[in-house]
């Protein structure tokens, strides 16, 4: 394969693509070429970061300024009571907690039991072990529509309805297919005459697990956890399918909430700039996480693609 | 073969003759249990009910009363959402995915290119991945507001007409909006990260040939980097249209479905016949079509895949 690549290129490659021109010293070129990659480098940046910068400024900004024409940059005097003012008209501080402790509580059980079953893909024999392996993968691409209709049928059944544990109790189930996807990965990779020395000194399978391999993996478990932890944390659907009460929202469907009421508030005054600044409330953690967390996190998404 | 070694180093006597291998076959599916019991309960077992109610019409209320293909047919000859629905869902898809597939490339050679601050570059691109999709679409809702948004002026200025799009609440536009957003959060993300990791991972022997041979830059592209990174578009391609079909917190915040229908996507069109108008029955068909097609879509592009992806460990 490899040889057919390389005389594919033996045809293609006649003549290059560089036109030879008057100017045509190697060292201009590159130093030309280096200087437009920077130049597309930065203006890409711009354009991503611009989002958030608008958002940011936004936010420090008084009501009325929001909405003057031609828009302005920078706010005539920042803002900063802003912030706390997001906590007096909705139940943010609510809303924060709640999604800390669903996004906390489901992680701690999502990637404790991916773990074991990752242990078990990766290191026992037993019958239809591979089939079990395959149909895990294939639930990765179950689109959640399928399952969201019973599931809430058979919560309301059971009275767990606008409670937390239709978004809790799902992840003490090996959390995802992805999740065990990846520890099954990274336990493979460490040598199993670890497990082995263990077990000539008598340690059973469990201990094997909880002294031998989860040490080893710090790192993985870490990005499953930082994983999932802002998955929980952004998701949308699933809390708005389940939750009514409106203390009991958690961030993103607080946030959904208050977009919805924002516009035409009671006093008539909109909201648009104590919006932008619960956006950045929002956002902000997920960030700091990122930060935190950024090389194992950046190694742990390049893991779980590489095995296409 | 290496399994059997590692059985003959754990006993000295024939496999057959233990009951070792039962023992590790027991605690194999301890440790896996949780996890079968998870698919159980949350995935098989409720497919299977949601294909019953497909066949029903069950308002919660009342039990569920067998109408056979009614729900089916319905779909198909009556509802006048279903296949602008499917057809826009598709339409999105088709777009966001390429582009961003194409994009996310882009900016991996960018950052291949061992620029200075390539560190800073990578986090800034990252970025609008972490935001999450309600905070995206509220604050996409805002840049993109037609009177008082900074794109509509910049597009007011640069053009000189007062004639700007209204986006999010412009029939014509609000898709585009979808669109661009979507496209902000996925060319940087996790597709970027992993392009890169391909890129890395590609033998600088196979580039050293190629100039051998006089490849210029774009030569080198096509014949070198394309075909060594086909098997990550292809996972990327497979995962992304996935969740580009699935869209639903990013239309529904931004424009819950509108302006007149135009991004009444086929996910909100579940949501609103089930927990809208509660018509499960009703709602789990439609679920089910959006399933079978999906799967009929990715088994399709599986197919496709052996014509186009190269894997370079595989053996033939």
């Amino acid at each position: 394969m490899a040889g057919e690549v390389i005389t594919r290129n033996r045809k293609q490659a006649g003549g290059g693509f560089i036109p030879v021109g008057a100017f045509q010293s190697a060292s201009f070129q590159r130093a030309f070429g280096r200087g437009i990659l920077y130049l597309i480098a930065v203006s890409s940046s711009a354009v991503f970061m611009f989002p958030f910068v608008w958002t940011v400024l936004s936010s420090l900004k008084r009501g009325g300024e929001l909405f003057r024409f031609p828009p302005t940059w920078l706010p005539e005097i920042p803002q900063f009571q802003n912030y706390p003012t997001v906590f007096e008209i909705v139940p943010w501080a609510t809303w924060t907690w709640n999604s800390t402790f669903v996004a906390v509580v489901s992680t701690f059980g999502a990637v404790l039991t991916a773990a074991l079953v990752g242990y078990s893909f990766a290191r026992f024999r037993y019958p239809a072990r591979d089939v079990l392996f395959i149909l895990t993968l294939s639930t990765m691409m179950l689109p959640v529509e399928v399952t969201l209709i019973p599931l809430y049928l058979m919560f309301a059944e059971i009275g767990w309805l606008d409670s937390y544990r239709p978004l809790i109790v799902p992840s003490f189930f090996g959390g995802s297919a992805f999740l065990i996807f990846l520890m099954r990965q990274f336990f493979m990779s460490i040598p199993i005459d670890l497990d082995e020395a263990a077990r000539i000194d008598g340690a059973n399978y469990l201990r094997i697990f909880w002294q031998i391999l989860m040490p080893l993996s710090i790192p993985v478990t870490a990005t499953a956890a930082v994983l999932t932890f802002m998955a929980q944390w952004n998701e949308f659907l699933q809390p708005f399918i389940f939750l009514n009460t409106k203390s009991k929202y958690t961030l993103a469907i607080g946030i959904r909430y208050f977009q919805a009421v924002s516009g035409f508030a009671d006093d008539s005054e909109p909201k648009y700039h104590l919006l932008m600044a619960a956006s950045v409330m929002m956002t902000a953690p997920i960030i700091a996480l990122f930060f935190l967390a950024q090389r194992y996190l950046v190694q742990g998404i390049v893991m779980s693609g590489i095995k296409g | 073969m290496s399994t059997e070694a590692m059985t003959s180093t754990r006993s000295s006597l024939p496999r057959w003759m233990t009951n070792l291998r039962a023992k590790e076959a027991i605690a194999g599916y301890i440790f896996l249990s949780p996890w079968l019991l998870g698919i159980i309960l949350f995935i098989v077992g409720p497919m299977m009910t949601s294909g019953f109610l497909s066949f029903t019409r069950y308002d919660i209320v009342n039990p569920p009363e067998f109408v056979g293909l009614k729900n089916f047919i319905e779909i198909f000859t009556k509802d006048r959402l279903f296949w602008p629905s499917m057809m826009l869902t598709f339409r999105y898809a088709l777009i966001v995915v390429p582009l961003s597939l194409i994009g996310a490339l882009a900016a991996a050679m960018l950052l291949n290119q061992a620029l200075l601050g390539t560190t800073w570059f990578r986090t800034f691109f990252f970025l609008p991945h972490l935001t999450p999709i309600v905070a995206a679409a509220v604050l996409w809702g805002w840049i993109f507001n037609a009177d008082v948004g900074p794109i509509n002026h910049w597009i007011r200025t640069i053009t000189g007409s007062d004639n700007a799009p209204g986006w999010f609440r412009d029939p014509d536009w609000a898709m585009t909006g979808l669109i661009i957003m979507a496209m902000w959060g996925a060319i940087g993300g996790n597709t970027m990260l992993i392009f890169l990791a391909g890129l890395q991972g590609v033998p600088q022997e196979l580039y050293d040939a190629a100039v051998v041979d006089g490849a210029g830059i774009w030569a080198k592209f096509r014949n070198v980097t394309l075909p060594m990174l086909t098997p990550t578009i292809f996972f990327n391609m497979v995962l992304g249209i996935i969740g580009a079909l699935r869209v639903f917190a990013a239309a529904y915040v931004a424009t819950q479905g509108g302006p007149a229908y135009s991004t009444w996507f086929y996910a909100l069109h579940i949501y609103t016949r089930a927990f809208q108008y509660f018509e499960m029955g009703y709602a789990s068909a439609l679920a089910w079509i959006f399933f079978f097609v999906l799967f009929v879509f990715t088994y399709v592009q599986f197919r496709q895949s052996r014509r186009w992806v190269y894997y370079a460990g595989e053996v033939d």
